[in-house]
């Protein structure tokens, strides 16, 4: 409705404050009698602590104190938690090594703390934490997920013997293993997924404030999720009650899913707030975030697939070893099963499938969920297997899906998921036609004659988000349930206020959300403020990750604006003395159809406030409430296609094309969208072209800055051509998909099939860096 | 960053009287190495000398057979130097290659040189020209002046004044990017001597440093052209290996980005 309703690109409303420098992140949060802290952290992968001696820094210019591991053992704070319980294939819980916010004993990463220094000032904090004297005994490290799980290999943690975390599957292996003996051709392949580093532009943060007369603490910190976080410091940490702890989450730069977990620093900042007795900060710097924000990834699997004589797919087997770091993460024992496992269906009409996944300990980070979460790793493998497959099997890759792809909804997988809707050939052919595929193989040769290997990579991918049905996780084995709420409150005044669980930190809620109330009640955006990330102001939420703030969150406030309607028609019902059932909605103006009587929102919203006249028995005021939990997960697909050309001399790979063909149901805000594509598309090409987190042998990060990790910028990547095709989902009020993490989850795939294509060799691991790939065009001459 | 005392000189001679005043000072050009190095806390100069607003170190002069641009030019301005592009368009094409837009508005020449990052561009440049290196107290030729990784032939509190690069008869440059750094991976300039002399110097590569090449050199002066390196086959030996790049790998780059600096030299 309107030029700022459902389907309007209307401008982001946020990004004024955001491009002139006025956003408001924690860091620029300043307290009064604030502190500053400094971590003192493992230079080690793996050491005892035998001695910590803070004499010299106590004594240290601005020094308020220095807290070590062992006190907060002895204050009683809780290790952190794995909110996701994952049962092994015999039965067994999974089995996990305790984690205290500061090591006290054994330190299992570079990068852990061991202790931590107050002082009035950032600089004297980094200066006493210099002088802070720890004592290791070096132990042994392991970083290979293989290297872990082989006999004499180092141990982690005594309660996960040989650092197998858990050995899950999922799937039915007999029938699986029937049909790979009928099948008449069999592709396998080899494949490592890279570990990645997230690097959300602002750096995690917190301030914690105690207050000794209300016994309450404030944190205000870098969260996607601010709800949750208070629940998980409340109920599992001990260190204040729900009650007596407010979570502000106020202006975050990037998450990609490392905002969405409770993390050591936060934890020591809130509980030295009430040891010193003085607001405390403690903003993270590059280095840190390298060393010890969750890295995302890190798989190393081997795949076969089944196929019957006339290339249709019988089976389809899985074997995943999962690097989890040296602790488990909030949500990490989910990300390589439930959100992994369950998408190696694809696009496609597969009977059997059997996926085991080791959940491994190794002295890295710790490994969590990262955009896409367990989704990418799955659709890489499977689409680089179609690839594999069109080659062995001889045929061209678009029919090769196109012959295997589901064409009936609902279609239930052998993997739980049940898949609504779809049209997969249609995204396929969008694509296909918006990149002139049939038209390569002149382009092909073209290029091989000035000296060029060009290629052309095909993805079909498919993603469950808009996560999730809170029943159906909690079978699974989630902690919490994954609805969202949303409170509309249209002021006396007519404004309106939405307060959202959702957390926006660049996706665009502020706009998006509008858009919603502008369509419904046809008031403009202007008009309307979206309110989010503040425990003291917002009901309960669940936040933002898995591409649900609009799925979930923007359906808990269709409901809820469905609620204020209703009230709003009614009063309006009342004053113009008109049929309820008469009163349609018009501009902001509420109408009795078919007459020129009509009572515009504020005088509705007025009159319900003042209360003067309302319907007999009605209460007061206009502010309404929902909390919305899906029937199902919403399943975005699409198509990527993307052309490239390999110089032979250098190994270095240049797009050609990118063409990107989803589906993801309604666009609410078609702008806003196509950046969540670009920014997807953008991290699933850094992810295959030039990001990698690597580790030495010892724990040493060898990438731990931006001279060696290397971040896509503009010029690494190609001008996208977008392509929509839709099927609206039916699971929720707004028919919306969800669009955050599709570009990260079909990208990767799409460049790898592409240069695989041009060198003809398919001997390649992420990143294709250019000596990777020179060495795999040597490899194959 | 530590505490640290910062002088901005007014001359060469105020410089380097401030310098013997520090216990352990640093002279600060540019500062893209520095105060990087300072902010990360693995630098803690007592003293920083600011050298980068000398008048005296700042300038681009051509005659009929040289270019001397003084140590404190910016790369904007060696990039941007209509004279520098005339004479040795090779020279302002690398400095246009150097980091990118902020780097080139700050680093200097000077800076480049007395840092000798293994893969900086200048250093390729000042070998393959056989430039020389002027200082306060001396001249170095190019061949003597780099001495391995971030090691100089310059002395304690030496400052470089000006280069000074003889005008070749061709030369040109080609630089294979580090995807995370953007530094050379590997850069290799050729120059062709007025006097027919062919000097060919590879930064990036090597675990000691810019050095040159004898092979491609050789190569060259038989045949000044791409096609003449065709045949050959670079060891590895010496040559550096990290994530980014196998010591073949670069031994290949160096022939590669050879040919095409040869194929792009005016």
């Amino acid at each position: 409705m309107g030029v700022e309703g459902i389907g309007a690109s209307v401008l982001r409303k946020e990004d004024r404050r955001f491009t002139t420098g006025k956003g408001r992140y924690v860091d620029d949060i300043k307290l009064v009698g604030m502190t500053h802290a400094q971590f003192v952290r493992s230079p080690h992968g793996h050491a005892r602590v035998k001695s910590i001696d803070a004499s010299a820094a106590e004594k240290m210019p601005g020094v308020v104190a220095v807290l070590t591991g062992q006190q907060i053992v002895d204050d009683k704070v809780g290790n952190l938690i794995c909110g996701w319980a994952i049962t092994s294939k015999d039965g067994s819980p999974m089995k996990m090594g305790a984690w205290p916010a500061m090591a006290p004993e054994i330190v299992r990463f570079v990068g852990q703390a061991v202790a931590v220094v107050i002082a009035e000032t950032k600089n004297q904090a980094r200066d006493a934490a210099e002088a802070v004297v720890v004592e290791y005994e070096e132990l042994p490290a392991v970083t290979n997920v293989k290297a872990a799980i082989a006999s004499g290999a180092p141990q982690l943690h005594p309660e996960a013997p040989g650092n197998v975390v858990y050995d899950w599957a999922l799937g039915d292996e007999a029938a699986t293993n029937d049909a790979f003996s009928k099948a008449a051709n069999v592709v396998k392949l080899d494949l490592v997924n890279n570990r990645l580093a997230p690097n959300a532009m602002e750096p995690r943060a917190a301030i914690a404030q105690y207050d000794e007369a209300e016994e309450h603490f404030t944190l205000y910190t870098t969260s996607q999720n601010p709800h949750v976080a208070r629940l998980v410091l409340s109920a599992f940490y001990n260190i204040a009650p729900e009650h007596k702890l407010r979570v502000i989450a106020p202006d975050v730069g990037g998450g990609f899913g490392s905002k969405i977990f409770i993390y050591p620093e936060e934890m020591v900042t809130l509980w030295a707030s009430k040891k010193v007795n003085r607001p405390v900060k403690w903003t993270g710097d590059r280095t840190e975030a390298f060393l010890t924000d969750a890295h995302g990834r890190d798989h190393v699997s081997h795949a076969e697939m089944a196929f019957d004589k006339d290339n249709k797919i019988l089976g389809l087997r899985v074997k995943t070893y999962a690097n989890f770091g040296a602790y488990m993460s909030l949500f990490s024992s989910s990300v390589p099963t439930y959100l992994y496992a369950t998408l190696l269906s694809g696009q496609y009409n597969i009977p059997a499938i059997y996926a085991e996944v080791m959940g491994v300990y190794t002295n890295t980070s710790p490994v969590d969920a990262y955009r896409g979460a367990g989704r990418p790793e799955a659709s890489y493998l499977l689409e680089r297997l179609m690839e594999t497959a069109a080659r062995q099997l001889k045929v061209d890759p678009a029919e090769l899906r196109s012959k295997n792809f589901i064409r009936e909804f609902p279609h239930q997988t052998p993997v739980i998921m049940a898949y609504d809707t779809g049209d997969f050939q249609a995204s396929l052919d969008a694509a296909m036609k918006s990149i002139d595929y049939a038209g390569f193989p002149a382009r092909k040769a073209k290029a091989k004659a000035e000296g060029k290997l060009r290629g052309i990579g095909l993805s079909c991918y498919i993603e469950a988000c808009g996560i999730a049905p809170s029943k159906a996780v909690g079978s699974l084995g989630a902690g919490v349930g994954l609805w969202e709420s949303a409170e509309i409150r249209v002021n006396p005044v007519g404004t309106i206020e939405v307060l959202t669980g959702s957390h926006s930190h660049g996706q665009g809620h502020e706009t998006t959300f509008c858009q919603l109330v502008a369509e419904r009640l046809g008031v403009p955006v202007s008009q309307v403020s979206i309110v989010h990330g503040d425990t003291d102001k917002v009901q309960f939420g669940m936040g933002t990750y898995g591409s649900r703030s609009l799925a979930v969150g923007g359906s808990a406030i269709v409901k809820a604006l469905e609620k204020v309607e209703a009230k709003a028609k009614k009063i309006a019902a009342h004053q113009l003395e008109a049929s309820e059932s008469d009163i349609v909605i018009e501009n902001g103006e509420f109408k009795v159809t078919g007459t020129d009587k009509s009572i515009a929102l504020p005088m509705v919203a007025l009159a319900a406030y003042t209360a003067h006249n309302l319907p007999d028995g009605m209460e007061p005021g206009l502010k309404e409430s929902a909390f919305y939990d899906p029937s199902n997960f919403t399943f975005p697909a699409g198509t990527y296609i993307c052309e490239i050309e390999v110089d032979p001399g250098t190994g270095k790979t240049e797009f050609v094309n990118f063409v990107a063909a989803d589906d993801f149901g309604r666009l609410i805000n078609p702008m806003i969208v196509e950046g969540q594509v670009h920014g997807g598309l953008t991290q699933g090409i850094g992810q295959a072209l030039l990001e990698s987190a690597v580790y030495d042998g010892n724990g040493q990060l060898i990438t731990a800055s931006f001279m060696d990790y290397a971040m896509p910028r503009a010029d690494d990547v190609p001008s996208y051509k977008l392509q929509h095709t839709t099927t609206l989902c039916p699971g929720n009020p707004l028919g919306v998909k969800g669009c955050g993490e599709a570009g990260a989850i079909g990208a990767s795939a799409a460049v790898i099939n592409a240069i695989t294509d041009a060198i003809g060799n398919n001997k390649l691991d992420m990143p294709a860096t250019p000596d990777r790939v020179w060495h795999a065009i040597q490899a194959s001459a | 960053m530590y505490e640290t005392h910062y002088h901005r000189a007014s001359s060469i001679d105020d410089a380097v009287a401030q310098f013997g005043k520090g216990s352990e000072a640093k002279f600060l050009a540019g500062g893209q190495t520095l105060l990087p190095v300072m902010k990360q806390r693995l630098a803690a100069p007592s003293d920083v000398i600011d050298i980068a607003r000398i008048p005296a170190m700042i300038g681009i002069e051509v005659s009929g057979d040289a270019v001397t641009i003084k140590a404190a030019t910016t790369h904007y301005d060696v990039n941007t130097s209509a004279d520098v592009q005339k004479a040795i368009p090779a020279l302002a094409q690398l400095a246009g290659m150097i980091g990118d837009p902020a780097v080139r508005y700050r680093g200097t020449i000077g800076g480049s040189l007395a840092n000798n990052d293994p893969a900086a561009d200048y250093p390729a440049a000042v070998l393959a020209l056989g430039a020389t290196v002027k200082t306060n107290k001396r001249s170095i030729a190019a061949d003597d002046f780099f001495k391995g990784l971030f090691a100089t032939a310059l002395e304690d509190g030496e400052i470089i004044t000006a280069v000074s690069f003889p005008i070749p008869a061709k030369a040109g440059y080609a630089k294979f990017r580090h995807p995370a750094s953007r530094f050379a991976l590997t850069g290799v300039f050729v120059a062709q001597t007025k006097g027919g002399e062919v000097r060919v110097a590879a930064t990036g590569a090597s675990q000691n440093g810019v050095m040159r090449v004898a092979a491609i050199e050789q190569a060259l002066k038989t045949n000044w052209s791409a096609g003449a390196l065709d045949g050959i086959k670079l060891p590895a030996d010496g040559l550096m290996t990290d994530l980014h790049g196998s010591a073949d790998y670069r031994a290949n780059l160096i022939k590669v980005m050879t040919q095409r600096a040869v194929a792009n030299a005016g």
